[in-house]
């Protein structure tokens, strides 16, 4: 054995490195197959993660194909609704960095919204109801319609299709229930600017910024 | 000596108790109004038993309450119910809520009560029902209905009454206590009794309230109540924290003290429960401490529940100047009052007008340097430094797993962080950001499940329409097939097997729809079935609750209604299984095969003979059904189908008067042949699955299926009356001209053959038949005689030029147009709901007349003809 | 009439930031004092040449962050880290080594992370192991105590010791040579080979002194003092410095083998020797960079006790808390993880990167 080694060594040396890459690729096949990670597809946790407006701001019908997009590689920061906070949970899903949230209008404010139909100027034309994704819009031909306020997602595309534009996106009121506190601004930022001597009279009224 | 246990952190500020303890509970003059939110308790708002200029008497329920988690509340005096509208409420956001307004009339008149003599002797439940029905919650500190409290699940072993009062400034218990001792512990025996009589009765005092621990042992003495004093420490007035004081157990994280056999009650609500019970007084007042720098007096009050604080405040020469913040309850835990014109609440335990001393304004915040301080304070022990790291990163998973939901926001450590942070507003703010997320989350989920409904709904429907077209394609392509192939002489057998086919493949289309009828027939019955149990159950539920009568009649012509619709949804599926099981499926396309092969070898004429009797037939059931249709779209839709059938009928005319006399040859101008076979194509392809029936049997089955139509209007109309709907006219006049046209009918069958369908347009447009009668015709023949009607008229059109025969059709629809605005004109003048649809009808003829008319004037002759 | 809103609670004890590093600042006293008695005036001079590098130092990158200089000066945290700094070096180092350490302490080590609270690395110790790896000479040149000077050698009065620092005042009347020495660890490292009755014979550092090691045993035991009153005052708990005293002792005394000649040392002499108290009350105690909880930091106190003995005995370098510290930084945040306190109504205690129930 030892001297057919010493004596082929080009052949020895080969053969160790076969066997070797055949152990190896043995070991890892088997991990592969025990320790298989039966984790959600991507797809489900990305979709998970979006809001479900089903608006398709980001140029996808529906939030699952977006998802789907964004598992194959598209960018995360095309829904608007979901807002910055969905940019960032998506990156941090995906462990890449966040980048800006691409807001064509730069009306992304944090208020919800719900549609609202003015119902006197309804014609009954049932155009915004094969719009709505969620079916959240209440009528039958020449009826009036109204929108079911808790099964909005607030996602506008009834607006557009309504010929006599009677669909207007409100925002829906805070209530003594949904208050709640707020989180201070961090320190920096309320420090920003300020010189030493405008702290105590400006700094203080913390509570109430954060109101 | 009960064995104490100690709690984990805690802090020891300086107490300011003794300020408002001078004197005993003092009273406060009665208020111009009382304000009373709708929501003083943690659960679902009451509901108000009254209106504005009700008047009401002391302790008269105002409010219900609505559901299992929910308190009542009461008239605190006499008076006038002054309004319910929208009122500022004590509650940290400042915002308003509905409020109940009572305007005292000075006499504080009693309602009826009286108390139970003797509580021993009543069930528990019945006294968790008065207890219910006084509006009491607890008064210490969340305002939990204690009805639901009173009444766990799990067995009771260890009662234990909170006078711990730990936070700095509030002496309302304390009070209490000295003032009201031998009451409290009657108020703890018909607690012990509510609950099954627990070994253990504890009541926690801390030992910076000698005299009320004083009064309370010598109160409860023989009776088995253990009084416990224990170390003064913040925040052991907490109640999970009591419960680790006095029993060394600690409450699950989410459960209740009730998991572990522990019901904990405040003094205050016991005294309310005594009053309840053995007075009959519901909850309208409680103590009140007002202390601070900022109130000239002291002191603790009887107030009346819905007195508003400023008038509180001005009873203690308050001074709004010096007073940096309005504070409920105590400076740990309470919250600051925008607007001192709120109402005293049954949570308000204290109010606490501090001065610039007292609650000097908070230096801004400096960074965390994670010292710990407020760790060792924590009672949970929490590391509310690790808390505000993620609070500020929004890192919910970690706050999750640090036990945020776990923190009492008893505000400990913020109260030592050196640094100044609000570290409790952080928590606030994080725990509400949590749950508005997971609300979002579900609302988000329902929203995929919606869309993904409305997809598949979608994709379902595009199916279906997919098929049809293909179907239909199908069809017209051997239809065109036939047609090439009936140009030449003698019609191939290949053309033939085309038909054959396209028979066979409809025929197979419509194989599948009569088990997909059945099916969603069944649906509908099965719904209709679910929805008549429901609207049932709601009023057997509504007749429990005691509902209004006009919810009740309500309910009932829900159940009605439902009731109604099943019955029609049964009578469509027993008629369906009726007529289903006689047409097997396989003898449909049979009898479709073999109708199609009778047509490609019948003789031309007969072939447009039957087209058009069978479309004069579509055109007298489409009628029919306009006649009976009562909804405006349907009857739209209807009249436009007709519209469409009857040209149909005039081009199969026109195409069979095209034949001439020797209809059995080859007509020699091309044009017509043309339009002929594809009309005759057309109309076969249509009529191929059509059964071949006898005119009189046709005309029979029509009567008999109106005689069942009638029927049903008639049960309809009556129900209609029975339940005096809106809808009783319109269905009384369908259901009369249901009538008429069965009079028709009848008249049809008996001889007239002229009158088969009155109101027949083209009938009406066809001149005197008589003149041109060709065929021996049985006259009781209608639908033959009709044929015979169309053929003449249709000779006539042959025989006119184009321009004549638009002249004819132009004269037709004026009489229609004319026919059309009379009726536009009656409905108008009864305001009629089908005013609209008749205008849309009129307005399309008035159209089809000015095209034509259009035409006319051109000379364009859009057939192509001679 | 619209009062103000804040979240409860409305009353605050009376401990702040500023008050908790003054107290540590005045804790460091008995110490000092020690220092200065046995090593002349050295240390206060490195104390106040670092304080007022830092302040400056920190207020400029404070400017250049637009934030309120003054508002950010009050806490004294700069202060600290420069007191801790100027202890912990060589007294009568020269002046450059003192402004390079604070310079890396306050601006590298504290500002680039995000100023008070945010940064990972104790900043006084970063400035020091800077120190000691870029210049070890001047860092391990330190002073003999002033009793066991050779006779006609004083230590310098306070003019020679700022020449001796501040070249640029002159020459000092005295060579610096004459009075730098050894520490006891240094002596003790250096006699490889003999007995540890043999090396307290023949070095006067431990011949002559009282306990262990002398002059260190007072300053050690003036930081001990300090420590004690800064646990009495609450400003932190007994845990890390204990776990960290304990630590020591253990691994001391499981390696003292009886004195022989390849002992460790004596675990008095290891508590009683280098910078052990300073770095048990005054570094380890140092909220910032240390574990979070009570368990934690019993962790980590005592994994930098045994660490600092390690790196004493089997290490190259003959003192070793500012690496034991450091390298504890490092982990605080996995102890953190793990040692999280069982909360009240839980069963047990969890991890802090558990996911939902």
């Amino acid at each position: 054995m030892i001297e057919i080694i010493t004596q082929e060594p080009l052949l020895a040396a080969l053969v160790a490195m076969v066997g070797l890459a055949v152990a190896f690729g043995a070991v890892l096949g088997f991990a592969a197959v025990k320790f298989k990670v039966e984790g959600d597809p991507i797809v489900d946790q990305i979709d998970h993660i979006l809001p479900q407006t089903q608006c398709g701001q980001c140029g996808y019908p529906g939030c699952r194909p977006y998802a789907e997009a964004i598992a194959n590689g598209d960018e995360i920061n095309k829904c608007p609704p979901g807002g910055q906070a969905t940019v960032n949970a998506l990156a941090d899903l995906l462990d890449v960095p966040a980048p800006e949230l691409d807001a064509e209008d730069g009306d992304q404010s944090d208020v919800k919204k719900v549609a609202y139909i003015r119902e006197a100027e309804c014609i009954g034309c049932t155009k915004c109801i094969q719009a709505c994704p969620v079916d959240a819009i209440l009528g039958a031909a020449k009826q009036m319609h109204t929108v079911i306020a808790s099964e909005c997602t607030g996602c506008d595309l009834c607006v557009e299709p309504c010929p006599v534009d009677c669909i207007e996106m409100r925002p829906v009121p805070q209530t003594i229930s949904d208050w709640q506190w707020t989180i201070p601004a961090p320190l920096g930022e309320r420090l920003q600017g300020l010189r030493s001597a405008d702290i105590i009279a400006t700094d203080r009224d913390t509570g109430t910024r954060a109101a | 000596m009960r064995k104490i246990w100690d709690i984990p952190g805690g802090i020891h500020p300086p107490e300011n108790k003794h300020q408002s303890l001078t004197d005993g509970i003092g009273t406060i003059a009665m208020p111009e109004r009382l304000i009373l939110p709708l929501n003083q308790h943690a659960g679902a708002p009451a509901k108000p038993l009254v209106k504005p200029g009700d008047r009401v008497l002391k302790g008269q329920m105002i409010a219900e309450p609505v559901g299992f988690i929910s308190a009542a509340l009461h008239a605190p005096t006499s008076g006038t119910i002054d309004g319910i509208a929208d009122q500022p409420v004590p509650h940290p956001s400042g915002m308003s809520a509905r409020c109940i307004e009572l305007v005292p009339d000075g006499r504080d008149e009693w309602c009826d009560h009286q108390g139970v003599g003797d509580y021993r002797a009543q069930p528990p439940t019945a006294l968790l029902e008065l207890i219910r029905n006084a509006g009491i919650t607890g008064l210490g500190g969340a305002g939990f209905p204690s009805s639901v409290k009173l009444g766990p699940r799990q067995p009771i072993d260890t009662l234990v009454i909170n006078g711990t009062e730990c936070e700095p400034y509030i002496t309302a218990d304390d009070s209490l206590m000295q003032a009201r001792a031998p009451e409290i512990i009657e108020g703890v025996n018909i607690l012990r009794h509510i609950l099954g009589n627990p070994e253990t009765v504890l009541i926690g005092i801390e030992d910076n309230k000698p005299r009320a621990f004083e009064q309370l042992t010598e109160a409860a003495e023989g009776t088995g109540i253990e009084v416990v004093e224990f170390p003064t420490k913040y925040p052991s007035g907490g109640e999970k924290q009591l419960i680790q004081i006095l029993t060394g157990k600690e409450v699950p994280s989410g459960k209740l003290p009730a998991e572990l056999g522990i019901v904990c009650q405040n003094v205050g609500t016991t005294f309310a429960v005594y009053n309840a019970i053995c007075r009959g007084e519901p909850l309208i007042s409680r103590i009140t401490t007002v202390t601070g720098q900022a109130c000239g007096r002291n002191g603790n009050y009887e107030v009346l529940l819905g007195t508003p604080i400023s008038h509180l405040l001005a009873h203690n020469d308050f001074d709004a100047k010096a007073c940096t913040r309005l504070v409920m309850g105590g400076p740990m835990m309470g919250f600051t009052l925008l607007d001192p014109a709120v109402p005293v609440v049954k949570t308000t335990n204290c109010i606490l007008a501090g001065s610039k001393a007292e609650f000097p304004p908070a230096p801004p915040a400096q960074a965390c340097i994670r010292c710990g301080l407020c760790a060792e304070a924590c009672p949970a022990s929490l590391l509310p430094q690790q808390l505000y790291w993620y609070a500020q990163s929004q890192n919910h998973e970690r706050l999750e797993a640090h036990n945020l939901f776990d923190c009492i926001e008893c505000g400990a450590c913020a109260y030592v962080c050196p640094s100044r942070i609000p570290l409790v507003q952080y928590y606030r703010a994080a725990k509400g950001e949590i749950r508005r997320h997971d609300a979002e989350q579900l609302k988000a989920d329902h929203a995929r499940q919606r869309f993904e409904f409305h997809k598949a709904r979608l994709e379902k429907a595009e199916a279906e329409k997919a098929a049809k077209r293909e179907a239909r394609r199908l069809a017209a392509e051997a239809a065109q097939r036939k047609t090439a192939t009936s140009e030449a002489p003698s019609s191939g057998p290949g053309s033939a097997d085309d038909l054959i086919q396209a028979a066979k493949a409809r025929a197979a289309a419509k194989k599948a729809s009569p088990d997909e009828q059945k099916a969603k027939l069944e649906r509908s019955v099965e719904a209709n079935r679910n929805r008549l149990k429901i609207a049932r159950d709601k009023l057997a539920e509504g007749r429990d609750q005691g509902l209004d009568s006009d919810a009740m009649a309500k309910l009932e012509v829900k159940v009605n209604e439902a009731a109604l619709k099943l019955k029609t949804a049964e009578e469509k599926l027993a008629s369906f299984d009726d007529t289903s099981p006689g047409k097997g499926d396989s003898t449909v396309a049979d009898d479709a095969a073999s109708r199609v092969m009778d047509r490609v070898t019948a003789s031309r004429r007969e072939q447009l003979e039957t087209t058009v009797a069978s479309l004069k037939k579509r055109i007298a059931s489409a009628e029919q059904a306009i006649g009976a249709e009562t909804a405006d779209a349907t009857i739209a839709a209807l009249q436009s189908g007709l519209e469409k059938q009857r040209q149909k009928l005039a081009e199969a005319e026109t195409a069979l008067a095209g034949l001439g006399p020797d209809g059995d040859q080859k007509v020699t101008d091309p044009t017509t042949v043309d339009a002929a076979s594809a009309a005759i194509a057309r109309a076969q392809a249509k009529a191929a699955a059509r059964a071949s029936m006898t005119p009189e049997q046709k005309a029979r089955e029509d009567l008999h299926a109106l005689d069942q139509r009638i029927a049903k209007a008639r049960d309809k109309a009556q129900a209609a009356r029975a339940e005096d709907s809106e809808h009783a006219a319109t269905l009384e006049s369908a259901l009369e001209k249901l009538e008429e046209k069965r009079r028709g009918l009848i008249e049809a069958l008996g001889a007239e053959p002229e009158e088969t369908v009155p109101e027949r347009p083209v009938a009406e447009s066809v001149p005197a038949p008589s003149a041109v009668e060709p065929h021996p015709v049985p006259n009781d023949d209608p639908a033959a005689a009709a044929i015979a009607r169309a053929q003449a008229k249709a000779r006539e059109m042959a025989a006119m030029t184009p321009e004549q025969k638009r002249r004819v059709e132009l004269a037709s629809l004026d009489e229609r147009i004319a026919k059309a605005r009379s009726k536009l004109d009656s409905a108008l003048a009864e305001g009629s709901e089908h005013v609209e649809a008749l205008q849309g009808a009129l307005e399309k003829l008035e159209n089809k007349r000015r095209s034509l008319a259009q035409q006319d004037s051109d000379g364009v002759n859009p057939e192509g003809g001679a | 009439m619209v009062f103000a809103r804040a979240s409860s609670p409305h009353e605050h004890s009376a401990l702040s930031t500023r008050q908790v590093m003054q107290y540590v600042l005045l804790a460091t006293l008995p110490g000092l004092v020690a220092l200065t008695w046995n090593f002349g005036w050295g240390t206060v001079i490195n104390i106040l040449l670092a304080s007022t590098v830092a302040v400056g130092t920190e207020a400029a990158i404070v400017a250049l962050r637009k934030r309120p200089v003054l508002f950010y000066l009050q806490d004294c945290s700069a202060l600290v880290t420069a007191v801790l700094l100027g202890l912990a070096l060589p007294p009568l180092a020269p002046w450059w080594l003192t402004v390079i350490g604070t310079l890396f302490a306050i601006g590298i080590a504290k500002h680039l992370y995000g100023g008070l609270g945010f940064n990972p690395f104790n900043p006084a110790m970063v400035g020091y192991v800077v120190l000691l790896i870029s210049f070890p000479v001047p860092m391990t040149t330190w002073i003999t105590p002033r009793d066991l000077l050779p006779a006609g050698v004083h230590l310098p009065d306070l003019w020679q010791s700022l020449q001796i620092v501040f070249p640029i005042l002159g020459a000092p009347g005295q060579a610096v040579d004459a009075i730098t020495g050894a520490t006891p660890l240094d002596a003790f490292k250096h006699h490889t080979g003999l007995l540890v009755e043999q090396i307290y014979a023949a070095e006067p550092l431990f011949s002559r002194a009282e306990i262990v090691s002398y002059g260190w045993e007072w300053v050690n035991l003036g930081f001990l003092a300090g420590g004690v009153w800064l646990i009495y005052k609450k400003v932190f708990t007994w845990h890390a410095p204990v776990a960290m005293l304990l630590g020591l002792t253990l691994m001391a005394a499981l390696f003292y083998d009886g004195g022989s000649s390849t002992s460790g040392g004596s675990p008095i002499m290891h508590l009683l020797s280098g910078a052990t108290m300073l770095g048990a009350f005054f570094i380890v105690t140092d909220p910032v960079t240390s574990a979070t909880s009570a368990r934690g930091r019993l962790v980590y106190g005592a994994s930098i006790g045994i660490l600092v003995y390690i790196i004493r005995v089997w290490g190259n370098y003959p003192d070793a808390v500012a690496f034991a510290v450091l390298l504890m930084n490092f982990a605080a945040p996995l102890i953190d993880n793990y040692t999280l306190p069982r909360t009240y109504g839980h069963s047990k205690a969890r991890k802090a990167t558990e996911k939902k129930p």
